[in-house]
């Protein structure tokens, strides 16, 4: 094996493109279960968001209104679940899985002549001063405009949750949707936006898989990405910086691992493979097992409006 | 007219197969304790919620001093100042008292400054209460403090409490009427809802009395019996139930230095609890919710397994054997929680008669549910107990509180128990059905039973037991006959006396 192989430099900025997808889908999913839904449709979503921003980037040349429209059209394809489990009060996690496959299907439709092409991309932003910082200005901080979008994403609605109005009755909303009614506020509403929001984040980071860290399409081409997403979101106990750990910790392994299997490790392969699952789960199981489970008390549970 | 706060003129409410409220119509004035009297399903709850903005009425009109009131949702009415305590606790369990409180809010201000309010208010009317507690960690009393915070912030008009005191100790009861009483003082209306005669005659200055969606009548509670109040609730006159003399025989369950740890993060430990109950014996068990009376019954039922020799039913050791081995042998038991624990809510009553009696009644031949047996079961269940049900086949969950109950008691005494534990018995039941239930229970110890029951009502407690013990943070008092006690004394066993204060009456 040839770790000399391995250049850090390089690493640290492939894990940070690695973990974005991951991050914008773990992110969303969290608020959308912070407000005591759970949606199981992320991969779904996902995959139409990169199938979504593929075509547009490609037909309009501009990868910034491919990131929009993938926004856009997984927000909408979120809404039918909201519809379906909010509206009709369908059974939530049949309906997740049934958003899973339709996403799935309906990608591959959308996809067919779009297979092989490639996508212009995003550019790397070219930042004064941080930029120039010897090894960490290339690490950090010369990566494109998503990269940092997503990490702002996660602050924010850190932010938001801990210290607005919004976030706290968010919170309420899905610790308990009978006293947030009995208060008077629009629980249904409530849910409905937080949906939105989550299909959006997970549109994004399905584009971004499409046009940045491939950049092509293919189908199923998330392969478990959104998967791993919701898992990130159980594990680190419904946690804004948690779920940054644990989508960085999952890309971190995910390149070490190609890295490794690169530089020849006398590993078997399959193992190498499955390490960033492990990992991840194991880390996140430790921490979340020290503290409260935090788990919003309404997770899943159908709200109804009785008298 | 000049001092009436709050009038209501032939509100109605219909739903489907049911007017919930009938032309009602009295005024509330200012400054005074209104009490609203009633059975379940008499259409209380439904009036308070149009009052609060939740429902609209299909007629009628209200107005509040003086101006047309009719509030499009809560935040409206709160917005004219009308404030609401629910009877199920609309608090968040995972947000502090801060959050909760600004949750109840239109513009709340900052944090720190919001704590300080809740400390200042608090400590005004003898409540004391910490801001940044999480309210998971807050005792039952604690809670309704944060609501009744949350609502006197506001500097409401008309304070709605919908039966405050059922998970209250007596010393509890004390601080809450002085609380109120300073509120009035201070022109504050209250409406006052709550089962408990004796307590409306003691507080409220005016109670009406709704029936069956309509009004019977508004009178002043002071000036009548509780036996009278009773009956205007419920129609006709309903029978007391009359302990039946009877000899004490053997012991049949003892229960020896019982300990458990908590089953989650909200649960109680159950800690050394001892004691005996003999063959024809009720044991009574108080206790402030939460203190350990769903630990103690799932202990006793066999849901959770204890230290061997804890459980000795009949002289044989049942500490290791589960549920099934336990109601083999006689013990039977009915939880608290009617929907999803003594019966399951989409199932219909002959399927739940299977799930308790299938073996001690013989409805399952070979692995194969005997379902006309099953069904005279049930039906045998239903006449006995005058359950109101369209049919056996009805799913228990569309069964009324009252009905469900008298079902799953009358379910367990069927199977003739020699022992029978049973926890909140008449909980949210109507006064002629708790009547019914607990002559059930006294009939039951008169054939022989050992009967163990625990609840929050005190009066149901002192009505059926011989002996008394209350439970206090999942330890037992030591058990006393009933009649050496007074409320006084329970109130103490009960054990609620730590951080009592009664309010400060400037």
């Amino acid at each position: 094996m040839d770790l000399t192989s391995i250049n850090p430099i390089l690493l640290v900025a492939s894990i940070m493109i690695s973990a974005t997808p991951i991050l914008l889908a773990a992110i969303g999913e969290m608020v959308v279960e912070k407000a005591g839904v759970l949606n199981l449709g992320v991969e779904g979503m996902m995959i139409t968001g990169a199938v979504v921003g593929f075509a547009t980037a490609v037909s309009t040349g501009s990868p910034a209104l491919g990131f929009a429209a993938a926004a856009l059209a997984s927000a909408v394809l979120s809404l039918s679940f909201g519809v379906l489990t909010q509206i009709l009060m369908s059974n939530q996690v049949a309906t997740g899985l049934g958003l899973t496959l339709v996403g799935l299907g309906l990608s591959a439709l959308i996809g067919k002549p779009y297979e092989g092409m490639k996508s212009p991309t995003l550019p790397k932003l070219d930042i004064p001063v941080l930029g120039d910082i010897p090894l960490l200005g290339r690490m950090l901080f010369s990566h494109d405009a998503m990269v940092y979008l997503s990490l702002l994403l996660v602050l924010a609605v850190w932010a938001t949750l801990k210290y607005t109005r919004a976030g706290l009755i968010l919170r309420a909303v899905g610790e308990s949707h009978d006293a947030a009614h009995a208060l008077g506020y629009k629980v249904i509403r409530i849910r409905m936006t937080a949906i939105f929001f989550g299909g959006a984040c997970a549109g994004l980071g399905g584009a971004y898989l499409s046009l940045v860290r491939v950049p092509q399409w293919t189908e199923g081409m998330t392969a478990g990405a959104g998967w791993i997403a919701l898992a990130i979101v159980v594990f680190a106990s419904w946690r804004a910086e948690r779920v940054l750990i644990g989508a960085y910790l999952f890309g971190g392994v995910t390149v070490l691992q190609l890295n490794l299997q690169a530089a020849g490790a006398k590993v078997p392969v399959e193992i190498l493979s499955m390490s960033p699952y492990l990992i991840t789960i194991l880390v996140l199981v430790v921490i979340s097992a020290r503290g409260a489970h935090g788990a919003p008390a309404s997770l899943g549970r159908p709200f109804h409006a009785s008298s | 007219m000049a001092d009436t706060l709050l009038s209501l003129r032939g509100l109605t409410k219909a739903y489907p197969g049911v007017v919930a409220n009938d032309d009602v119509s009295f005024d509330i004035r200012v400054g005074e304790i209104h009490a609203l009297l009633g059975e379940n399903g008499a259409g209380k709850s439904t009036l308070v919620k149009m009052i609060y903005g939740l429902v609209k009425p299909d007629r009628g009109a209200m107005t509040l001093a003086g101006a047309p009131y009719d509030p499009a949702e809560p935040k409206a009415a709160r917005a004219s100042g009308v404030s609401m305590v629910f009877q199920h606790f609309s608090l968040f369990e995972a947000l502090s008292v801060a959050e909760n409180v600004a949750l109840g809010m239109e513009n709340p201000p900052k944090t720190r400054d919001l704590a300080q309010q809740i400390r200042d208010v608090s400590e005004a009317y003898g409540l004391p209460l910490d801001p940044f507690r999480v309210v998971g960690t807050l005792s039952a009393g604690e809670r309704q403090r944060v609501e009744i915070i949350r609502c006197l912030l506001q500097k409401p008009r008309l304070f709605i409490m919908d039966e405050p005191t059922s998970v209250l100790t007596p010393q509890e009861v004390e601080i809450l009427f002085a609380t109120l009483r300073k509120l009035t003082s201070e022109g504050t209306a209250i409406l006052y809802i709550s089962h408990k005669l004796e307590e409306i005659r003691a507080l409220c200055d005016h109670a009406t009395i709704l029936r069956l969606g309509k009004k019977v009548a508004t009178c002043t509670p002071a000036e009548s019996t509780a036996r009278e109040l009773g009956e205007l609730m419920v129609g006709t006159s309903f029978a007391a139930p009359v302990p039946r003399a009877h000899s004490v025989g053997a012991v049949l369950l003892d229960v020896n230095d019982l300990s458990l740890p908590a089953p989650g993060a909200f649960g109680t430990p159950l800690r050394g609890i001892s004691f005996s109950v003999k063959a024809g014996e009720i044991l009574g068990l108080g206790g402030v919710a939460g203190n350990g009376q769903d630990e103690l019954l799932a202990a006793l039922s066999g849901e959770r397994l204890s230290a061997p020799g804890s459980v000795v039913l009949k002289d044989e050791d049942v500490s290791r054997s589960g549920p099934m081995a336990r109601r083999d042998a006689g013990l039977l038991s009915a939880p608290e929680e009617r929907l999803g624990h003594a019966a399951a809510p989409a199932m219909s009553l002959i399927e739940n008669g299977v799930l308790t009696a299938a073996r001690r009644e013989d409805l399952v031949t070979g692995g194969f549910v005997n379902w006309g047996k099953a069904r005279s079961f049930a039906e045998t269940v239903i006449s006995r107990f005058d359950v109101r049900t369209p049919s056996p086949g009805t799913a228990a969950g569309a069964l009324s509180g009252g009905n469900l109950q008298k079902f799953v008691i009358g379910r367990e005494i069927l199977q003739r128990p020699d022992v029978l534990v049973v926890n909140q018995p008449t909980w949210g039941v109507d006064a002629a059905a708790a009547a019914a239930i607990r002559q059930a229970l006294l009939d039951l110890a008169a054939q022989g039973a050992a009967i163990i029951v625990i609840s929050q009502d005190l009066d149901e407690l002192m009505e059926v037991s011989e002996r008394f013990g209350a439970l206090n943070e999942g330890r037992l008092s030591p058990i006393r006959p009933v009649g050496e006690l007074d409320i006084e004394q329970i109130g103490l066993m009960l054990g609620g006396a730590h951080d009592m204060e009664v309010a400060h009456v400037a």
